[in-house]
């Protein structure tokens, strides 16, 4: 199991692993809302979070339709799958996540309070922000993987994975946002919706596999 | 060890390929499956290997080794796709599979001098050759311990020198009390294989 999420990192870092796309994505869109919604600095750092999770939302869901298409392509899904007796399928499904997450999605926390300053944030906003995007992105990923594994044998099923998995991560969304708007605005609860964002994260690590691992089977011809 | 197929029916997108196959092979024997494009060996092969349901029938491993529980668990199988990363290199890509399917008795660089690629673990698998690719695709056989391989088309790609090893490397596998079967066109240069034609009427 370590020996597969070191071969995903590595995929992901060496060239036309597309960790960078989702990054500069991230980027993309963040940089443009001060363009887009004008030179107010209250109202940039009143939507601050909001933007940060959206592009982090957005940015996440780029890559994942590759999840398990680049090992359906090149004969290895048959071999994973051949494998569920001695790693038990859901545990590799996770895995692979956990790899696509430290690749693809790391960064992009990591980069959020840098991007926070271009949205005129507070240090415990910024804070705040980064922390929910850690707890709640894998959340993301995990529901995507159910997704890419239901679009795998579709050729461009890329736009199918975020419309599949897009209302899923509807909560995901409103908890994150909320969690990040309490540990600032003062009547706001943040520990109520950040514990709810931690479940959503723990629920979706047991139901994702499960249910990406049934998808996968019943997908191979 | 018997691998033991009865009454065996399989299907293709809604089409019945071929129903009512029995076969039997045991331990140091081949099944070599031939037949025309599209009688349903690839087919086959995919329903041995568990990446396909039979649509009747039966399939079993009788006696097979304590390590290996399901025939899916005991088989390696060598499909069209070769399962290796292009951006990776030969080493990193058997490594993989290696820690991933469990050691054998051969290491990574014995198994590239199996097939003749001694020098090139370090090169990334997307700069070899089509025939070069295939032999690294069948050092992963010999990386990790099967009893049970199934082969769809082995020696496509492969030069005369490379077909004549990989009979060699199978006739090996079936000393040591293995299995193979073999979807194939070409003959494999083993003597004494059983025969399993599919689609004689289509």
């Amino acid at each position: 199991m370590g020996a597969l999420f070191l071969r995903d990192v590595r995929l992901g870092l060496r060239a036309g692993g597309g960790a960078l796309v989702g990054i500069l994505f991230f980027l993309a869109v963040i940089a443009v809302v001060p363009f887009g919604v004008g030179p107010d600095l209250k109202l940039l750092s009143r939507i601050g979070a909001a933007m940060l999770w959206i592009g982090a939302l957005l940015a996440t869901l780029l890559g994942l339709d590759r999840l398990f298409q680049a090992d359906r392509d090149d004969g290895s899904l048959d071999l994973l799958i051949m494998a569920s007796d001695r790693h038990m399928l859901p545990l590799t499904i996770l895995v692979k996540c956990l790899a696509h997450w430290t690749v693809s999605v790391l960064p992009l926390v990591i980069a959020s309070p840098l991007l926070g300053l271009f949205m005129n944030m507070e240090p415990a906003a910024i804070g705040a922000t980064a922390l929910t995007l850690l707890v709640g992105t894998p959340a993301i990923t995990l529901i995507g993987a159910v997704g890419a594994a239901v679009a795998v044998s579709l050729p461009r099923g890329g736009l199918l994975v975020s419309v599949i998995i897009l209302p899923l991560t509807i909560p995901v969304l409103i908890f994150g946002v909320s969690a990040s708007y309490g540990a600032v605005e003062d009547p706001a609860p943040f520990l109520a919706p950040f514990l709810i964002l931690a479940a959503i994260t723990l629920f979706f690590a047991v139901l994702g596999p499960i249910a990406a691992a049934a998808a996968l089977k019943s997908s191979a011809d | 060890m018997r691998l033991i197929a009865e009454n065996l029916g399989g299907e293709r997108g809604g089409e019945l390929l071929f129903s009512g196959l029995h076969f039997a092979v045991s331990s140091g024997e081949a099944l070599i499956v031939t037949g025309p494009n599209g009688s349903g060996k690839s087919t086959l092969l995919r329903i041995i290997a568990g990446l396909l349901s039979q649509v009747e029938g039966m399939l079993r491993l009788e006696g097979a080794p304590a390590a290996f529980e399901g025939l899916a668990a005991a088989a390696h199988y060598l499909g069209h796709l070769n399962a290796m990363k292009s951006v990776l290199s030969v080493d990193e890509n058997l490594h993989f599979w290696q820690s991933f399917h469990g050691r054998g008795q051969c290491s990574i660089e014995e198994a590239l001098e199996c097939v003749s690629l001694g020098e090139i673990g370090h090169l990334p698998f997307g700069y070899l050759s089509t025939g070069q690719k295939r032999r690294v695709s069948i050092a992963r056989l010999l990386v990790s311990d099967r009893p049970v391989w199934l082969l769809d088309e082995p020696t496509a790609g492969l030069d005369k020198a490379s077909e004549t090893q990989f009979a060699g490397l199978m006739r090996g596998h079936l000393t040591g009390g293995g299995i193979i079967v073999a979807a194939t066109h070409l003959p494999l240069g083993l003597e004494g294989s059983k025969e399993l034609a599919l689609g004689g009427a289509a």
